[in-house]
């Protein structure tokens, strides 16, 4: 069964086309992240499955009902905002129950739903409060838990971890995936860090000015980029696009991942170190190889300072191979 | 305070320069108030000085009590006040949030066709009104200036508070849509509270002019039964003899209403309950 089907959807804004015939399936139970630069149309693709903004064509539906024309709240979904969108005069418990009393469920259900839902979230000390008195973490909790008590059939992340902090968002990373793992639910989260994208997806998708670009598991996008931009936005730092001509005949790009690199005394690319990054595990050493930059990612620590001259290798099974439409070749 | 970015001087001079401001703006209302409790001739003998044992003379509040139906005046005003506030202030908010909230065909001109009441004084079209209300049948009564200055006031209103509402979270209006809330609730229970600085400022500013105004109610609704406080104060003014005792009592008197409901106001304006909501 799938949870979500995507047929051909399309939207515009008066003359701006910002969704461009985007078909896609999500399974049941899936962890579905739409990732893309900003502007590339993935929140507008979730307000539009959320029915917050109607499509102009194409169809969307939920658990095998066509939804173009059900009001978001009758569409068995839950939304997680960036901004939290909490109820400012309602405490933690009438922000999570506001919801179930609108559908009119009895008290008992309620009251255990809210259980549940504060358990799960560690909220149970915090449901008399009001959101002006909870931290960032906090809030994000709650908007969550909001969420979770409306047991959906599908939930809609919208970039809930930017407004948090680098340690907090870490932590409520991997909330969110033990969540999914809980809950068994189908989500969808959208999100413009590619970090947040390979750890918590089981199928990520990409999109560039509103076009599905390419749709995979983790790994395979990253082990197998349909083209220039998806392989270029996957990994970090990111891979290195280098002419053909510099390394032999053609008009090509070759792409290798930073990491692929590695010293060689023979190694066919000569590179000047303009800035070496040290990060004790690992050292990031950024070169110019003629014009271009070159980042290479070693491992360990390495004694190299800026102006020397290195030479670097790659094994060729992990150089990929692009034309100048930026299309994979193979 | 933070000692390191507030030097005494500076401090001194920003409150020295508000005293001032202060003591200038009450002066004509400490000048009324001291008046009002002073006989006929220590008014005109020393305008300045505080009454005393001598001069001290309750008989303008009486003559004011006696004379006319004092606090039939007073709750015309207030009626008229208050409801023309609440009509600005719902019908102002309920057309600001469609402009704001809803994209439709003609949003910006109806926008600038609501704000375009800001540069033209409303007694401009005095005559018109006038004929109006005769034909409706609503001269000498509170509705025809209760509709007069709903409409004085809707122009500002819709302005001030569409700017508000556009800054109110759509993260938040869609959390409630995605919820099951009407439209109506989102409305009522979730940007209302969060623009109630911007409600209390349009409120402050419709008020006092609603209040004091003698224009409408002397051509409106000059009816002994619908004088409001202004125009019934009017009667102690004379072409030849002014009763100053009674008119000042009375303008004593008018003032505390506008007062208190200041106070209200401006309690909203300063309270800070919508931290938290997003971010």
């Amino acid at each position: 069964m799938t949870a979500l089907t995507l047929t051909n959807v399309n939207k515009s804004f008066g003359e701006v086309h910002v969704l461009k015939d985007i078909s896609l399936e999500v399974e049941e139970g899936e962890f579905v992240v739409f990732v893309g630069p900003s502007g590339c149309g993935k929140s507008t693709l979730l307000r539009v499955i959320a029915g917050l903004e109607d499509a102009s064509s194409g169809e969307i539906n939920i658990d095998g009902q066509t939804v173009n024309l059900v009001p978001p709240s009758k569409r068995g979904i839950a939304m997680v905002f960036q901004s939290y969108a909490l109820y400012p005069h309602l405490n933690v418990r009438g922000n999570m129950t506001l919801a179930l009393k609108q559908e009119k469920q009895s008290k008992a259900v309620i009251e255990e739903r809210v259980a549940t839902a504060s358990r799960m979230l560690n909220l149970e000390d915090y449901l008399d409060r009001y959101p002006s008195e909870l931290s960032g973490g906090q809030r994000q909790r709650v908007a969550i838990g909001r969420a979770i008590v409306r047991e959906p059939k599908l939930f809609l992340f919208d970039e809930p971890l930017s407004n948090l902090d680098a340690a907090l968002r870490m932590n409520t990373r991997i909330e969110i995936a033990n969540l999914h793992r809980a809950l068994d639910a189908s989500m969808i989260y959208v999100t413009h860090d590619q970090t947040e994208a390979m750890t918590l997806a089981d199928k990520i998708v990409v999109l560039r000015d509103g076009r599905v670009e390419q749709i995979g598991t983790p790994m395979e996008l990253y082990n197998n980029p349909a083209n220039q931009f998806v392989a270029g936005f996957l990994g970090s730092p990111s891979m290195n696009f280098l002419p053909e001509g510099l390394l032999g005949e053609g008009q090509n790009t070759i792409g290798i991942r930073p990491e692929d690199l590695f010293l060689a005394d023979d190694g066919p690319l000569t590179a000047r170190v303009s800035h070496v990054e040290k990060l004790g595990g690992d050292t990031n050493v950024i070169a110019k190889v003629n014009d271009h930059s070159v980042t290479a990612r070693l491992f360990g620590q390495h004694a190299i300072s800026e102006g020397e001259e290195l030479r670097f290798a790659y094994t060729a099974d992990k150089a990929y191979r692009f034309d100048t439409n930026g299309q994979r070749l193979r | 305070m933070n000692k390191a970015r507030h030097n005494p001087i500076n401090t001194a001079a920003m409150h020295g320069a508000l005293i001032l401001y202060t003591l200038i703006a009450l002066f004509p209302v400490f000048v009324i108030l001291i008046n009002s409790f002073k006989s006929r001739r220590a008014i005109f003998r020393e305008p300045l000085a505080l009454p005393n044992a001598d001069s001290f003379s309750m008989i303008g509040y009486e003559t004011v009590m006696k004379q006319g139906d004092f606090f039939l005046y007073f709750q015309n005003s207030m009626i008229v006040t208050v409801a023309s506030l609440f009509f600005i202030l719902l019908f102002g908010a309920m057309a600001a949030y469609a402009l704001s909230e809803y994209q439709f065909k003609g949003n910006l001109v109806m926008g600038l066709y609501l704000a375009l009441g800001i540069m033209i004084p409303i007694r401009i079209g005095t005559v018109a009104i006038l004929e109006m209300m005769v034909a409706t049948g609503l001269v000498n009564t509170l509705w025809a200036l209760i509709l007069v200055y709903t409409a004085q006031g809707l122009p500002l209103a819709v302005f001030i508070l569409s700017e508000f509402m556009r800054q109110v979270s759509d993260d938040l209006k869609n959390a409630g849509r995605i919820d099951g809330l009407s439209e109506y609730t989102i409305f009522f229970r979730l940007v209302l509270p969060l623009v109630r600085p911007a409600m209390a400022t349009v409120a402050v500013f419709n008020m006092i002019p609603i209040w004091n105004d003698l224009w409408f109610p002397l051509i409106l609704a000059p009816a002994e039964e619908t004088k409001t406080l202004t125009l019934g104060s009017q009667v102690f003014i004379g072409q030849f003899v002014t009763d100053w005792n009674a008119v000042l009592s009375a303008l004593s008197m008018a003032i505390l209403p506008v007062l208190i409901l200041y106070v209200i106001f401006s309690r909203q304006l300063i309270r800070g309950i919508t931290s938290g909501a997003v971010k």
